[in-house]
């Protein structure tokens, strides 16, 4: 253990260590109401009646909500309108709400709703993205046309001219499962009708601005009339947006038709039922390759199990269609992307958002191409990667940054020592009771939204007449520690200590619309804008010395809370309060708007990201040839940060992605039966624990972004988009077995082999 | 029975109560959190005769005449915080925060029982407390680190 580790540095963590922290369900209102969501047994479902009356007799129960009682529009969704906030035509997969029981307590509200009865029509559930793109399939949304969501493409070179010049072909399928967030916190909205007639929503979510969008869609009226605001969060990892968001939205009606303050406190097993999971994917892919391990071609389709509503699946399989090639440059592309719709639960944002899918298979095929042409795994990676002014397989020229694929691949050969570790390897053969494997996989990410949508954000500085600073930004907290990373780049642009700021939690009242804190762009957007903001003040304060002082403006400076002003020198609080005391706010606004991107839909091309950060990540195991166990030994993370905003915090991004990857991998998989899931609580869904996780190391590589003011790259999704492929190309390497689907089940898989090869 | 030091008289009429629900509402102890009940996640861990308890079963008649600490009451009489709560600052094993009582409890009990720990030990006392932020690494650090000041 490193000891002389420089400490973390948290806003929140006093209040979290002593459990004063007050989550969404810690939140009391005088004379709150109780919610309580009711399900249907169906998966697919003609709805023909919802009685309630049995459920209205019940105790204590002072309303049951159906799609009747919505005064908004009930259809909503951040892409397609086709979401059932109630549901109200269709039972579209398990996981629909009927209705909702409205109680005095959350206990008689369970125990009425069991009473709601629903009378519906069978029909038969499509489960198999395949069968849905049928063309005599039924369609699941007969108003979308299609069983279609979304397709995406790249079209570059001439593929069938590039396979010519092919001395090696690889054609493989691979297949992904569902995957649960797993945050701590389930689902859970407080919503208070305030006298002056505004909405106030307490959730437990990623994006206020988004649930204030949906809780708006339901209510009608005005955006103005609804304030999300920000509490302390138990984990999103993406899974906070629309299913929390749709909660807050029904508890709000119910607030509203009540007149009372309304809690809705979701039950591991309900958050599991409804909530969105990580895209299932299938993969056909071909690669050719020349004798030199060139790749020349690739080809490829991609199916993505989209679930029964839309939610963000286009944008998802965007990423995972502009870096369907991994960090490689490659002549010749053609890639399909197909976002499906099923009856299965719905699909949506998870950290890695569509690309620990498609790194599970690049670098997978990766490996397997070095085999076969008598290369090693880190030189057909050399002779393949992006560098400085490469071309991306969208025609985007990478020159406006450090392109740093090949610094962070040798940071990770050179701290893990795998040339050694790799001739080490067993490949099926060992004597002893163990088998032995390393392997690493590497990665490129472009950074924030890129294309898929609207990218800026801003903060607030308001610094108060005694000196402290209240700042906020329109990133959310969401537990990765956004509110610290944004007042240690304050203090650290400002020239001021960081004892001085207060973060201020904003609502969607306070700050504007700054988007979503997804796409890992919180410390790159929101750090971005702090630092503009830092900017702004540091020459408004500038500027008042100089009218005042009558020194140059470039001769003024901050820094350690001392204003320099040629040879006279302020304390901070100073020269606040000369500001006050003439009339002159030390008060600024900073935005932050991402560079320019561009994307043709018709020909996938384009300059889909504003920069990009680069990720290598390895692993070394056993496995023991009886038992079939595995057991990780020890895993390594490298990352190009751009800049990290505290060291303790950015490793503490890479250990839990890399747990959370490595869960990918081995553990996890929401199983589901007829469209029903199986496991919907931490007894059956496997998620990693202590004992499972090896112990992990970091290594944070720091080129500072040119196209970021605070320097920062994103990080929070990266890490988690490599152990998938890192653990098969080590299982690879020591069993001499190639896994093609996720989660990997070695016990039986390798059990069986060996046993075969005895 | 006391909680968090304190001496408590629970009337029989409440002998029933589920635990968690009567520190939640009754006491404002919102640090007990339930994410799992059904004991699989270790966010309703708290100290019981100081052994960590998933109590998110629990009624207020299995507790009768124990000693229960939850998290609100780590902090020294003082109000400084504990040396374990320090370190869980200081090695960044706080994220979101939400499985951190549960966590820093069961921590703490198993550090006056083994007050010389190695990682693996550490692994084995807290696995049966999930953590989806953090990966565990920063938490076996802070409780590592810890651990000195309980062989004093």
């Amino acid at each position: 253990m490193e000891k002389e580790n420089p400490k973390a540095w948290r806003n929140d963590a006093y209040a979290k260590v002593t459990g004063r922290a007050r989550y969404t369900d810690d939140i009391k209102f005088p004379f709150m109401l109780h919610a309580v969501p009711v399900y249907s047994d169906f998966v697919h479902a003609e709805i023909l009646n919802i009685d309630t009356s049995e459920a209205l007799k019940s105790k204590g129960v002072v309303k049951v909500l159906t799609s009747k009682d919505v005064p908004g529009v009930n259809r909503f969704g951040q892409i397609i309108k086709d979401f059932r906030i109630f549901a109200e035509d269709r039972i579209f997969y398990n996981g629909d709400v009927v209705a909702l029981v409205v109680a005095d307590t959350r206990a008689n509200a369970i125990k009425a709703s069991e009473l709601v009865k629903l009378e519906a029509k069978e029909l038969p559930s499509i489960l198999d993205p395949e069968d849905a793109l049928k063309p005599d399939s039924a369609l699941i949304h007969p108003e979308q046309g299609s069983n279609i969501i979304n397709e995406h493409k790249v079209r570059r070179g001439n593929t069938d001219e590039g396979f010519k010049k092919c001395d090696i072909i690889l054609e493989e399928k691979f297949e992904t499962q569902f995957i649960e967030h797993s945050y701590m916190e389930p689902e859970v909205a407080v919503c208070n009708p305030r006298h002056d007639g505004v909405m106030e929503v307490y959730a437990s979510m990623q994006h206020p601005f988004s649930t204030r969008r949906f809780v708006n869609a339901l209510l009608g009226g005005r955006l103005a009339d609804i304030e999300v605001i920000s509490t302390p969060m138990g984990g999103g990892f993406g899974g906070k947006d629309d299913t929390v968001s749709i909660v807050a939205a029904r508890t709000a009606l119910a607030a509203k038709l009540t007149g009372k303050p309304v809690k809705c406190s979701y039950a591991r097993e309900w958050s599991i039922r409804e909530s969105y999971k990580r895209h299932p994917y299938k993969v056909y892919y071909k690669m050719g390759l020349t004798k030199d391990g060139i790749i020349k071609s690739v080809k490829c389709k991609i199916i993505a199990d989209g679930g029964a509503y839309c939610s963000v699946t286009p944008w998802v399989t965007w990423r995972s269609t502009v870096q369907c090639c991994g960090p490689y440059q490659v002549e010749n592309v053609h890639c399909d992307t197909y976002g499906v719709y099923t009856n299965n639960v719905v699909t949506g944002a998870m950290r890695g958002f569509g690309s620990p899918q498609m790194n599970f298979v690049v670098e997978s095929l990766m490996d397997i191409a070095a085999r076969k042409c008598g290369l090693t795994p880190v030189e057909i990676r050399r002779r393949n990667m992006v560098r400085q002014g490469s071309i991306t397989i969208t025609g985007q020229k990478l020159d406006n940054h450090k392109v740093a694929m090949e610094e962070t691949m040798d940071a990770i050969l050179n701290k893990f020592d795998y040339e050694n570790k790799y001739k080490k390897c067993s490949f099926g053969k060992s004597d002893s009771e163990e088998l032995y494997g390393a392997g690493f996989a590497i990665s490129y990410r472009g950074m924030s939204l890129g294309a898929e949508g609207t990218d800026f954000n801003s903060a607030i500085i308001n610094v108060q007449p005694d000196g402290s600073i209240l700042l906020e930004t329109g990133i959310h907290e969401n537990g990765q520690g956004s509110e610290s990373a944004m007042c240690l780049i304050l203090a650290r642009d400002l020239g001021v200590s960081l004892d001085r700021i207060r973060y201020r939690r904003p609502s969607t009242s306070t700050i504007p619309d700054g988007g979503t804190t997804v796409a890992s762009r919180g410390t790159v957007m929101g750090g971005g804008a702090v630092t503009n903001a830092a900017k702004e003040l540091k020459h408004k304060i500038a500027n008042f010395l100089n009218a005042k002082c009558g020194c140059n403006i470039e001769d003024i400076d901050i820094s350690n809370d001392i204003v320099t002003c040629g040879k006279e020198k302020y304390n901070f609080e100073e020269v606040i309060k000369m500001m006050y005391n003439a009339q002159e706010y030390p008060h600024v606004f900073g935005v932050f708007k991402a560079p320019k991107v561009s994307w043709n839909e018709e020909n996938g091309q384009g300059d889909a990201y504003f920069s990009w950060t680069y990720s290598c990540q390895a692993i070394e195991l056993t496995v023991n040839k009886k038992t079939g166990k595995v057991k990780l030994l020890n895993a390594i993370a490298a990352h190009d940060v751009g800049r990290a905003a505290n060291e303790q915090m950015t490793k503490g991004q890479f250990f839990g992605g890399m747990a959370m990857g490595i869960g990918y991998g081995l553990l996890e998989e929401v199983k589901t039966d007829k469209g029903i899931i199986l496991n919907t609580n931490f007894n059956s869904y496997r998620l990693p624990r202590t004992t499972d996780l090896p112990e992990m190391s970091a290594i944070i590589i720091e080129n500072s972004d040119p196209n970021s003011p605070s320097g920062a790259k994103g990080i929070g999704e990266p890490t988690n988009e490599l152990m998938a492929p890192v653990i098969a190309n080590a299982i690879y390497n020591e069993t001499g077995k190639r896994f093609f689907k996720l989660p990997i089940k070695v016990s039986t898989k390798v059990q069986e082999d060996l046993k075969i090869c005895e | 029975m006391t909680i968090n030091k304190k001496p408590v008289e629970v009337p029989d009429s409440m002998k029933e109560r589920k635990l968690v629900e009567f520190l939640r509402e009754e006491l404002d102890l919102t640090g007990v959190k339930n994410a799992c009940e059904m004991k699989s996640c270790g966010a309703c861990a708290v100290l019981v005769n100081n052994k960590s308890i998933r109590i998110c079963n629990s009624v207020l008649k299995d507790v009768e005449n124990c000693d229960v600490l939850t998290i609100e009451g780590m902090e020294n009489e003082d109000g400084t915080l504990h040396p374990l709560q320090k370190a869980f600052i200081d090695y960044g094993a706080i994220q979101c925060g939400f499985c951190t009582p549960g966590m820093v409890l069961t921590a703490h009990a198993f550090l006056m029982e083994n007050p010389k720990p190695t990682r693996e030990q550490i692994r084995k006392a807290l696995q049966s407390n999930l953590c989806r932020c953090t990966g565990y690494q920063q938490i076996i650090d802070a409780v590592e680190a810890a651990s000195e000041f309980y062989r004093k």
